[in-house]
């Protein structure tokens, strides 16, 4: 019984006038609490916490570092079962979120690079190091740059939709055995690695903040999902009825 | 007698919006179906349904037989010889039919054998697809446009042969806009119509 | 279903292969050119060489597994014959399977015979050279089957080759890992078996796997 309530709210979700709605109605909550998490998780971090005994303040970059490279990878989990949905049950609107989550991801993953690499600079005196976890983070943004631009390459937008979303699942099997073979290489090339934490683990107090902004990240990327998911399909249906209902129902 | 190729409410979509309205078509042992219908109506498209190249969006399709598809792109490898390309279409699907040099002649092309394929005219490579129906032996065929780029003796050629195939209990499905094939048994028709766009 | 038709389709890639003469050699064209400049890029020196030699050969059989993926599914698209594969009763993962087949004999076995020609310009150990055979035989066939599913999942799209570069290079990141580390640590006179046995393990994963994409992404691209 409930399973099948599920089940019509689901195909419910598939129908674009609905998800269009649920989205609009949606995705601001989602912002408003990675806005409020966000906030509070920022205060903490750099004026609660304090400065760590080796490396000052510098270490407090890693209150955007670490949340950022948590959510490439989650993003990529999230796209890979849009995509696996949108394959096996062919709905159109999952398509459209599984490739929409592909620039967000990239873009986190970009945010990830970028503040490890200024990271980077007072703590091993370069801007890059071939730090295992930093290279391989360096190919999931090329992963999602080829998602995005298979997708960007098709003209019918639901054809190109479903080609990236096998390249997605490829992906998805790939990118834990890149992972494993780049710390191989590292272990292998450069004796010790220089980690971020080094041997000491964080102390307890360091930790809430983290949470904090991880909860932001998570519900940010909901929220830039729904909102470019309602404009993508938006901008695809942009001749059919119900958008013209809803744009002479706004104007 | 049991449909060699059957297909029921069968329909394709692209973009998310069907082609043309799904239709039913059941061909036996002996009969033909002409398609019919204005260009880009979803001729081709409904073949290459029929033939299981493309996935049908709605419906299903019964293939009880060998299938030959022969498509306007002709599949036939310019950088080979005439011959090298019949005995790859003979080696690659069904049993074995006429033997190449047989099929040459019968499609008009004695003597043209050691030719690359590339410096045929466009008539002599319908030809050759013509005569690749011939060296593999398949019950059902599939033709798109199969008069396309023929002279009026290449037509009455496809009429023979689609006499000779129908005889010898194969069945066809073609489409067509110019000549309507003349055939012993008058064949069934099929108009196809382009699907509505309600919110158009 | 018998293999006739498999054999079919090996016999004719090839001979399109053979009487496309100039092109087929492009993959030995290529790991000579990386041969010849890379010395003349970074000095005679053999000590440096040496050390680099495994990653060099590597990067060369890539760079030739790549050149020839534009002509790997393309032109059956355009004459017509690769919507053929759909009308027949071998299975187009089947068919699939024997395409990477003919493209691995064309740009990978000349590259692995000419290995120890490369392994001696490049001052490689002796001991190393059996091991990177050894890695090319292994991992060349992986390069296809990547090449293979990128260029199948490029087919509907009409500036496939840039895009092609930015799908693969994720996907080799590991095979390049092991298999460069195999013959590194050959050359070091370590064990080279943990990374070949990775390496075999790549290929095992992935020949079921590969075809089985490549196949769904042919049939979404012919649409």
């Amino acid at each position: 019984m409930i399973w099948k309530k599920i089940k019509v709210g689901f195909h419910k979700l598939g129908s674009p006038p609905v998800f269009y709605r649920v989205c609009q109605v949606v995705a601001p909550w989602l912002w408003a609490g990675a806005a409020v998490c966000a906030a509070f998780g920022l205060y903490k971090a750099l004026f609660v916490v304090p400065p760590d005994y080796q490396q000052s303040d510098s270490f407090r970059i890693l209150y955007v570092h670490v949340p950022a490279a948590w959510q490439a990878m989650a993003g990529y989990l999230v796209m890979s079962i849009l995509a696996i949905i949108a394959l096996v049950w062919r709905i159109r609107t999952t398509e459209i979120m599984a490739m929409m989550g592909a620039p967000i991801g990239a873009a986190f993953t970009t945010i990830c690079l970028a503040t490890g690499s200024i990271w980077g600079r007072p703590m091993w005196g370069t801007w890059w190091a071939w730090d295992a976890r930093l290279t391989s983070m360096l190919v999931l943004l090329f992963v999602y740059l080829g998602i995005m631009g298979l997708y960007a390459a098709f003209e019918d937008k639901r054809k190109g939709a479903r080609v990236a979303c096998i390249l997605i699942l490829v992906g998805l099997v790939n990118i834990p055995i890149i992972h494993f073979s780049v710390e191989w290489w590292t272990t292998l090339h450069q004796g010790s690695t220089i980690s971020f934490f080094g041997e000491s683990s964080m102390d307890a107090s360091m930790m809430p903040p983290l949470w904090w902004m991880v909860i932001a990240t998570k519900l940010m990327f909901g929220a830039a999902l729904l909102d470019r998911s309602r404009n993508e399909l938006v901008e695809q249906d942009r001749r059919k009825g119900w958008v013209r209902q809803k744009m002479e129902a706004t104007a | 007698m049991s449909a060699l190729l059957s297909a029921e409410q069968v329909g394709f979509t692209r973009s998310g919006e069907l082609v043309f309205e799904p239709v039913d078509v059941n061909l036996g042992a002996g009969q033909a179906l002409v398609v019919s219908g204005p260009n880009g109506s979803g001729k081709t498209t409904l073949l290459r349904v029929l033939a299981g190249i493309l996935a049908p969006a709605c419906g299903r399709v019964d293939r009880n037989a060998l299938l030959a598809f022969l498509g306007h792109l002709g599949a036939v490898k310019g950088d080979l010889s005439v011959r090298e390309n019949l005995q790859f279409a003979s080696r690659f699907c069904g049993r074995p039919g006429l033997a190449v040099n047989q099929a040459l002649a019968r499609v008009g092309l004695a003597g043209l054998g050691l030719r690359p394929a590339r410096a045929l005219s466009a008539g002599q490579k319908r030809r050759v697809g013509l005569a690749g129906l011939l060296v593999a032996r398949r019950e059902i065929w599939l033709l798109d446009e199969p008069y396309a780029s023929l002279d009026d003796a290449g037509g009455e050629l496809v009429d023979r042969l689609l006499n000779e195939h129908l005889a010898d209990g194969g069945t066809v499905a073609l489409s067509t806009h110019q000549r309507q094939p003349r055939l012993e048994q008058e064949p069934g028709r099929l108009l196809i119509s382009p699907a509505g766009r309600p919110d158009e | 279903m018998n293999g006739r038709p498999l054999l079919a389709l090996l016999r004719r890639d090839l001979r399109l292969a053979v009487r496309h003469g100039g092109e087929s050699l492009m993959p030995l064209v290529f790991l000579f050119a990386v041969l010849i400049l890379v010395p003349l890029g970074v000095g005679p020196g053999p000590n440096l060489l040496a050390a680099i030699a495994p990653g060099m050969v590597w990067v060369a059989a890539l760079l030739a597994s790549l050149l020839a993926l534009e002509h790997l599914f393309r032109p059956d698209l355009e004459d017509g014959t690769l919507e053929q594969w759909w009308t027949g009763e071998v299975p187009v993962g089947l068919l699939v399977a024997v395409r990477l087949f003919s493209h691995w004999l064309i740009t990978g076995l000349p590259v692995i015979l000419f290995a120890p020609v490369a392994a001696q310009m490049l001052y490689l150990p002796d001991r190393a050279l059996g091991v990177l055979m050894l890695s090319l035989l292994i991992g060349t066939p992986l390069l296809s089957l990547i090449g293979g599913l990128a260029s199948a999942l490029t087919l509907g799209t009409n500036r496939g080759s840039v895009l092609l570069s930015i799908l693969i290079f994720p996907l080799v990141v590991p095979v390049l890992i092991f298999a460069t580390g195999a013959v590194s640590a050959a050359a070091d006179g370590l064990s080279p078996q943990a990374h070949l046995g990775l390496l075999a393990a790549l290929l095992i994963l992935a020949l079921p796997l590969v075809p089985l994409a490549t196949t769904a992404a042919l049939k979404l691209n012919i649409e």
